[in-house]
Formats: structure tokens, C-alpha cells, sequence
């Protein structure tokens, strides 16, 4: 009982310092940021290397979701003679819910593993510490360009998740199954709210790519420098930006929606 | 001739291990000192108090009468300007080409036209003799070609102190004695004052004005490497002559093998 006690007040006091690390290095790096202004460049580079690279996975889960989402919303409004309301509940579902929470999910396996990863084998190879020694500081040159990448590609990912997902949605409800192309555009129209949803859903992309982008790097940069301890971070990116994410969404959509 | 870096009284431990004790060291300019010793005695931790990538419990390190503060990022980032240090494996960046990484630290400190970058990225290259290489990528060169493009990019912007950390180890002897001689080259020619860390006896005292020798973090013996090459401490004896016998014991200190394999008393009493 007493040991049980005791290793809980030091995985509290481990979980703590490393909250406390975290901020601080999100802070410093915050500072850091204004430097890039002067050279957008290495931020443009990591958005191709970190966006254009998760974009066919996000296209291809988008397409399937949007194919699930279109048989199983016609399976039940079929059974309350509403099919014709198909489009906005596809269209709903995925701009308010699965594409931020799907995109960021996908985001955490595919970019975020290969940050953390990335991050950990530079430390491990001293390319870090050799970038200190040269005057320049990693969290500038190497962090924060990498960070303003991942929250600037996340909304952009969303976006295409939800609209190919829509289209995913028309080729299963209308082309398949033979809902009415009319309804199916036209419900959408109507009952999408730009701002109430899409921009919600926006920002709530924002905030998760805030969240997964900064737990993969911080758990690259704070890796043992060893093969094992770049295997455990890339783990814990996983484990702990899926669950920010799941949590966060949660609580945005508390906020946002009533 | 006054001292580019002073050690003075420095005290570096690792949690409760102590590694370096009431140590006092002095780097003259101009020359190339090693610091020398086996495995674990301190050396590359010297280094990095140096570079300030550590920071010592007590004592202080002074580099052309500047203390190195760790806690004053501005002012140790201007100390860092003015080094440069070679790590062990090279610490290149994988994804640049060796021109790249010679021309990092430039673009990095300087606005110089790019034309201008490369004319210097091609000398700094041709001093270390990979200018033809200088398109390969970090993977596609041999580990003696890489230590050579990390001394071409440590000395990219001319410094003024250069740390060297074992730049011998798993070279084949052409690529040891090519290294040596470029460390020794590269420090008259540039005027730099060099700190050799390296346990290779015969490569070291070639090139090196004057060597120290660490032991379990304490300095057991300096001077010129022909005064440690006739000198009688028992330590020094038994590392230039790479002896097993002597004060640096081979096993790694605990319970005797007799004792492990559970006949330690009938040995004792046997003896």
C-alpha cells in the first residue's frame, strides 16, 4: 500500500517536471519564433516536408470515411424516411468532428512519428549539440520552424479530409445508392453554417495541430539518446498526442457548440 | 605568451559521481595541447565545460578573459562564435550535402552572397583535401572523409579556439596521420589555439606543444610530450607504453572472480 502510495507521488512529481519542461520550452521557443520572419523559408520547407507528405494518407482515410459515413447515415435515415438528409449529415459529421479529430490522429502517426523520431536521431548523433556549439540555437533553427509547420498544415489537412469525405459521401449515396443529388447538395447547403461549424472545426484543427505537433517535438528533443530511448518517445507521441487530441476534442466541443 | 583559456579550480560532478576535481588548466595561444587519458577519465567532459554545454558545481573557465556563464545564453553564443569544435563522430548533418554543412555555419552567422559562401566553402574543403566530394551526401563518405568535412565545417569562420574530441578514434593510420597533420596544419595557419582530446599516444605527441594527463579526474601529469615521453610516473609509463600492469587496473573495481564463482574463502585460505 505504501509503496503503491509512493510511486504514485513520483509519477505525479515525474509528470509535473515534465509539464514544467515542456512550457518552458514552449515559451522559449515561442520567443524564438519571431526570428523566422526573417527567413519563412525553412518554415515553407518543413510544410512540404511535413504536409505534402501526409497528404496521401489523409486523402485515401478521407475517401473511406467518407464512404462509411454515406452507408451507414443512409442505413439510418432510410429507416425514418430522411435520406434525403444524407449530404448534411455527412457534411456535419466531418467538418465539425471526424476531419479535425481523423486528420489529427493520422497527423500524430504519420508526422508526428517521424518528428519525434528525426528530433531524437539528431540528438543522438550530436547534431544538436554541434548546432550549440556553432552559435546556433536548435529550438530556433530546428524546433519552432518545424512547430509553426504542423499548426500550419493541420487546418489545410482537415480541410482536404472533409471535403474529399464529402465527395466520399456522394460517390456511396448518390452514384451507388441512388439518393437524390438535389437533396443530397441542397440539405447541405442549407443546413451548414459557415461560421457555427467550418470555422469550428477550423479552429479546433488549429488547436490539435498546436497540441500534436509540439508533444512529438517535445518528445524528440527530450529523448534518451539511445536507439531505445528514440523508440520509447516515438511511442509516447503516439500514446499521449492521440489521447490530447481525444481530450481536447472533447472539451472544444463543450465549448463550442453548447 | 598569455592563455587563451584558463581552468581554475573546476569541480564537475554527475549527480552524485564526480568526475572532475579541483582541476587548474592553462591553454597557451597558438599552440595545440592534448589532454589525455583513458576511457572515462574526464576528457571530452572538459570539452563541453569549455563549449558550455555543461556547467560545472565549482571553479571557473575563462576564454580570452571572458568567464563562460552558462546562465548568459547571449553572451556564451559569442563565446561560441569565436570556436569550433570537431565531436567524435562528426556530428554532420545527414540531410545536407558536405558543401551544405561546410557552408551551415557561414549562412547561419553571416549575409555573404552565395557566390561568395561557396568560393569559401570550396578553400575550406580543399585545405582538408574533399573539395571534389564537396556534392556527396554525409552518408556517401568513408568515417575518416566525414571527420574531415566536420574539421572543414568547425573552421568554417576562422576560429580562434578549436576543440578536437578523440578525432583519431577508428581511423585507419594514412587517414590518422592525415587528420594529425591537418590539425597541426590548420592551427599554425589560422592562429588558432587547439585542445586535442585523445587517448592515441603516438599521433598526439606528434603534433601536440604540450600534453596533460587525466586520471579518474585529477591531473596526474604535464609537459612536453618528450618530457612525458622520459618521464617515470607510473601512470605515464604505463599509458605511452600501453602497459596492462599498472596504476589503471584493467577490471572494472568489485567482487574478485573467486568470489563471484563462490570459492573466494578457500582461496584466501589456500593463500
Amino acid at each position: 500500500m505504501i509503496n503503491a502510495i509512493g510511486s504514485l507521488g513520483y509519477s505525479l512529481r515525474m509528470w509535473l517536471t515534465n509539464l514544467g519542461y515542456a512550457t518552458r520550452m514552449f515559451v522559449r521557443m515561442l520567443g524564438l519564433s519571431f526570428g523566422l520572419l526573417r527567413r519563412p523559408r525553412l518554415i515553407t520547407d518543413q510544410i512540404h516536408f511535413i504536409g505534402n507528405y501526409s497528404l496521401v494518407i489523409i486523402a485515401v482515410s478521407g475517401l473511406f470515411v467518407g464512404f462509411v459515413l454515406g452507408l451507414q447515415g443512409y442505413y439510418t435515415l432510410n429507416k425514418y424516411g430522411s435520406e434525403q438528409a444524407l449530404g448534411l449529415l455527412v457534411a456535419l459529421s466531418l467538418t465539425r468532428e471526424l476531419g479535425p479529430v481523423v486528420t489529427a490522429l493520422l497527423f500524430a502517426g504519420r508526422a508526428g512519428t517521424s518528428l519525434t523520431a528525426e528530433i531524437g536521431l539528431m540528438k543522438a548523433g550530436e547534431q544538436l549539440a554541434a548546432m550549440e556549439m556553432m552559435a546556433v540555437n536548435p529550438l530556433q533553427r530546428v524546433i519552432a520552424p518545424r512547430f509553426w509547420a504542423g499548426v500550419i498544415s493541420m487546418p489545410i489537412l482537415a480541410a482536404i479530409f472533409s471535403a474529399v469525405g464529402v465527395v466520399g459521401g456522394y460517390i456511396v449515396g448518390v452514384r451507388m445508392i441512388g439518393v437524390d443529388e438535389g437533396a443530397f447538395w441542397s440539405q447541405m447547403q442549407g443546413g451548414v453554417d459557415v461560421v457555427k461549424d467550418v470555422m469550428n472545426g477550423v479552429l479546433k484543427s488549429v488547436v490539435f495541430g498546436f497540441a500534436v505537433t509540439f508533444i512529438a517535438l517535445f518528445q524528440g528533443y527530450e529523448s534518451q539518446p539511445t536507439p531505445e530511448g528514440v523508440s520509447r518517445a516515438t511511442t509516447r507521441t503516439v500514446v499521449i498526442a492521440s489521447l490530447t487530441v481525444l481530450g481536447l476534442d472533447f472539451l472544444l466541443t463543450a465549448l463550442m457548440f453548447n | 605568451m598569455s592563455n587563451l583559456v584558463e581552468i581554475r579550480n573546476l569541480k564537475f560532478a554527475y549527480g552524485e559521481r564526480p568526475i572532475l576535481s579541483d582541476l587548474q588548466m592553462d591553454f597557451p595561444r597558438g599552440k595545440v595541447v592534448a589532454v589525455m587519458g583513458g576511457s572515462g577519465s574526464g576528457k571530452t567532459t572538459i570539452l563541453r565545460l569549455i563549449g558550455g554545454l555543461l556547467t560545472a558545481q565549482a571553479g571557473s573557465i575563462t576564454i580570452d578573459g571572458t568567464v563562460v556563464d552558462t546562465h548568459d545564453t547571449d553572451g556564451l553564443y559569442k563565446l561560441r562564435r569565436r570556436m569550433g569544435v570537431l565531436f567524435q563522430n562528426g556530428a554532420l548533418f545527414t540531410d545536407l550535402s558536405v558543401f551544405d554543412n561546410v557552408a551551415f555555419p557561414i549562412r547561419e552567422h553571416s549575409d555573404l552572397p552565395e557566390s561568395l559562401i561557396r568560393d569559401m566553402v570550396l578553400m575550406k574543403l580543399q585545405a582538408v583535401g574533399l573539395r571534389n566530394a564537396a556534392y556527396l551526401k554525409p552518408t556517401e563518405v568513408s568515417g575518416g572523409m566525414a571527420r574531415r568535412v566536420a574539421l572543414a565545417r568547425a573552421i568554417a569562420l576562422d576560429p580562434q579556439l578549436i576543440m578536437y574530441d578523440e578525432p583519431f578514434a577508428g581511423l585507419d593510420p594514412i587517414s590518422m596521420g592525415v587528420t594529425a597533420n591537418l590539425i597541426r596544419n590548420l592551427n599554425d595557419a589560422l592562429g588558432s589555439t587547439s585542445i586535442l582530446v585523445s587517448h592515441d599516444v603516438d599521433e598526439s605527441f606528434s603534433i601536440a606543444d604540450y600534453v596533460y594527463f587525466l586520471s579518474s579526474g585529477k591531473i596526474v601529469a604535464q609537459g612536453t610530450p618528450d618530457e612525458m615521453r622520459a618521464s617515470t610516473d607510473p601512470y605515464v609509463k604505463q599509458f605511452v607504453n600501453a602497459e596492462a600492469d599498472g596504476p589503471v587496473p584493467f577490471h572494472y573495481p568489485g567482487k574478485s572472480l573467486a568470489d563471484d564463482l563462490g570459492i573466494g574463502e578457500k582461496v584466501r585460505a589456500a593463500l
